[in-house]
């Protein structure tokens, strides 16, 4: 019974979370209306959940989610067992936890891959901003980093791999990718912060995936490996790069959406409430969240410390290592 | 098409009402625990942290049903009231977030001797106190015909809640709330067996009714605002959402609640049979 109410909070969180991204799926690709006169009409509620983002977005963020997730919990058990190797609780916990992390964070790439590609057709002005693409051009270099300069129409500093984005993009080298200026100025994301998140995102993932591979490859060897200090390490500094990727990316899907709040239908602008004032709230609901993420933490710092030494020292010594 | 948005609008009564009933007792619990002076305090939150325990979260259910039900069955009508009491509305959301938050945190520190339990027992408190009053504030400005659409744009912020009546329906609902919370936990203080007195048995009848009481004032409520959504400009076919949506809404509520309603029935079996139920395992 109690494993099965688990299972039902699993599957339950899963289903919302994809539902939820439904919604914001179909503010990138707005499916499931007419618009007439600026009021949708032959509204249909199916085919704008089933709109052409959903599955892609959807995909991505779920194997996210357990990616972040995973790294979170396994960060936690990798700094309990840097001070007490021999606890085989915290080794069950970051076995298990690296096995949905590190399987999610591997998958990751593939699944970006597909959104990728499919922004590249959809929002072709989302991709540019995301590349720090400003010219439109056939064999569009990749960059690695690199500070867009929206007034400039350049990207400075940037590691630029040749064809690398036409190649990722449509998975041909010499495939034309619109840039920036393609597109009317008052159409433009901030090219800055969009290209910047997504290097965030894409940097915290591939630093993910990689710790995964290794330790896929570490305990393939032996499992007594994956309780060696320098791994325990990187786990730990993996810790928090899966919510720092998850954050970034949604910046990049929504800064990349701007002006839009629904792409080609309502501005930004136009959706704001008409209430005034809203720095308050603003401010109050930072500052409440702010002192109940705080309460969290520390409430969390706590139930961590308390957590279960297995085996138990019989005398109160640490238990001798028997092996290595 | 109309009486598929009468459907949809009954929907948004039956979650206000099951809110009412099953939410409302923890509410009042909140508002109960601030009452609790002297040096029996301690152990009469303890008992209203018991008597609530696992099943609070399972109440706000009903508020985000009737809520997502609102905005998608009825977009105007969502509109209108989220912007023109948008500070009512607002510092209730406020509340349940503090309320949820507050009584987690507060269950952290139960067997704390610290002052963690207290802060959070309090903040919890005051965040029942407020929430309740506010939603009849909400309630009662939705009725009291002041607030108007507009044909275009809806416009900001309405002060037209800061008047007498919805605070006297804010009022009620809170006392209500709270009269409903302090018949469950007389049932939760008999079922831990502290006092098991003869007047034990008229318990059960006084929680039925109480809650028929509520039951009764809102479907009052709901039958006086008909066909209104929001008087006196929105009525409910009026402010209804195409009949693809409302029929979509309508199959989405029946299969939830086949799904809910023995999953609810089946938590206050495990968690509640004395409260609920009337039986008590212990003599």
């Amino acid at each position: 019974m109690h494993l099965l109410a688990g299972i039902g909070v699993a599957l339950g969180g899963l289903l919302s979370g994809v539902l939820v991204v439904s919604a914001n799926a179909w503010m990138n690709s707005p499916a499931g209306f007419l618009l007439r006169d600026g009021i949708a009409t032959a509204v249909d509620p199916l085919a704008a959940m089933a709109n052409p983002a959903w599955a892609t977005e959807a995909v991505h963020m779920s194997l996210a989610a357990y990616a972040a997730s995973g790294f979170a919990v396994a960060g936690i058990h990798a700094y309990k067992l840097l001070r007490d190797r021999e606890n085989l609780f915290h080794r069950h916990a970051l076995a298990i936890a690296l096995t949905v992390g590190g399987t999610a964070a591997v998958l990751l790439p593939v699944s970006g891959d597909f959104n990728a590609r499919f922004v590249a057709k959809d929002q072709p002005v989302k991709l540019a901003a995301m590349e720090g693409q400003f010219r439109t051009e056939r064999g569009a270099p990749l960059r690695i980093g690199g500070i867009p300069d929206a007034a400039k129409g350049t990207t400075r500093f940037a590691i630029e791999i040749p064809r690398g984005l036409s190649l990722l993009a449509f998975h041909d080298p010499d495939a034309e990718v619109k840039g920036l200026e393609a597109f009317p100025r008052e159409e433009w994301p901030n090219p800055l912060l969009v290209h910047a998140a997504f290097q965030v995102m894409v940097a915290c993932g591939s630093a993910m995936a990689a710790v995964a591979l290794f330790a896929a490859l570490l305990a393939w060897k032996s499992s007594e490996n994956l309780v060696r200090p320098p791994f325990l390490l990187a786990v730990l500094c993996c810790s928090p790069l899966g919510i720092v990727a998850v954050e970034a990316g949604w910046t990049v899907t929504e800064l990349g959406r701007q002006p839009w709040v629904i792409r080609g239908v309502m501005r930004t602008a136009e959706a704001v409430t008409p209430v005034g004032g809203l720095a308050l709230p603003f401010a109050f609901f930072s500052a409440l969240y702010l002192a109940l993420g705080i309460s969290a933490a520390w409430l969390l710092r706590r139930e961590v410390s308390k957590s279960p030494s297995f085996p138990a020292p019989a005398d109160g010594t640490p238990v001798p290592e028997t092996e290595e | 098409m109309h009486d598929l948005s009468f459907l949809a609008a009954g929907g948004i009564l039956v979650s206000l009402i099951l809110y009412a009933l099953l939410g409302g007792a923890d509410f009042g619990g909140g508002v109960w625990g601030l009452l609790g002076s002297g040096p029996r305090a301690g152990a009469q939150r303890l008992l209203i942290a018991h008597a609530i325990g696992p099943i609070w979260e399972t109440n706000h259910i009903w508020v985000v049903i009737a809520v997502v039900i609102l905005f998608t069955a009825f977009p105007p009508a969502f509109a209108l009231i989220s912007t023109a009491l948008f500070v009512p509305v607002t510092l209730m959301l406020a509340g349940i977030v503090l309320r949820g938050a507050a009584f987690a945190f507060h269950s952290y520190h139960l067997h704390d001797e610290g002052g963690g339990m207290r802060r959070w027992g309090s903040v919890f408190a005051c965040a029942s106190l407020l929430t309740p009053v506010l939603l009849g504030v909400v309630i009662g400005a939705v009725s009291s015909g002041s607030l108007r659409a507009q044909s275009t744009a809806p416009l900001g912020a309405s002060a037209a809640w800061l008047s007498p009546f919805p605070f006297s329906v804010g009022l009620l609902t809170l006392a209500v709330f709270s009269y409903l919370a302090g018949l469950v936990f007389l049932a939760a203080t008999a079922a831990l067996g502290a006092h098991v007195s003869l007047l034990l048995r008229s318990y059960p009848v006084a929680r039925i009714c109480a809650a028929a009481q509520a039951i009764v004032v809102l479907a009052g409520w709901g039958g006086a605002q008909y066909p209104f959504l929001v008087r006196p400009d929105l009525t409910i076919p009026a402010a209804a959402s195409s009949h693809a949506s409302l029929r979509l809404i309508l199959i989405a509520l029946a299969a939830g609640g086949v799904l809910l309603f023995p999953a609810i029935f089946l938590l206050f079996w495990v968690f509640k049979k004395e409260a609920v139920f009337g039986r008590s395992r212990k003599t």
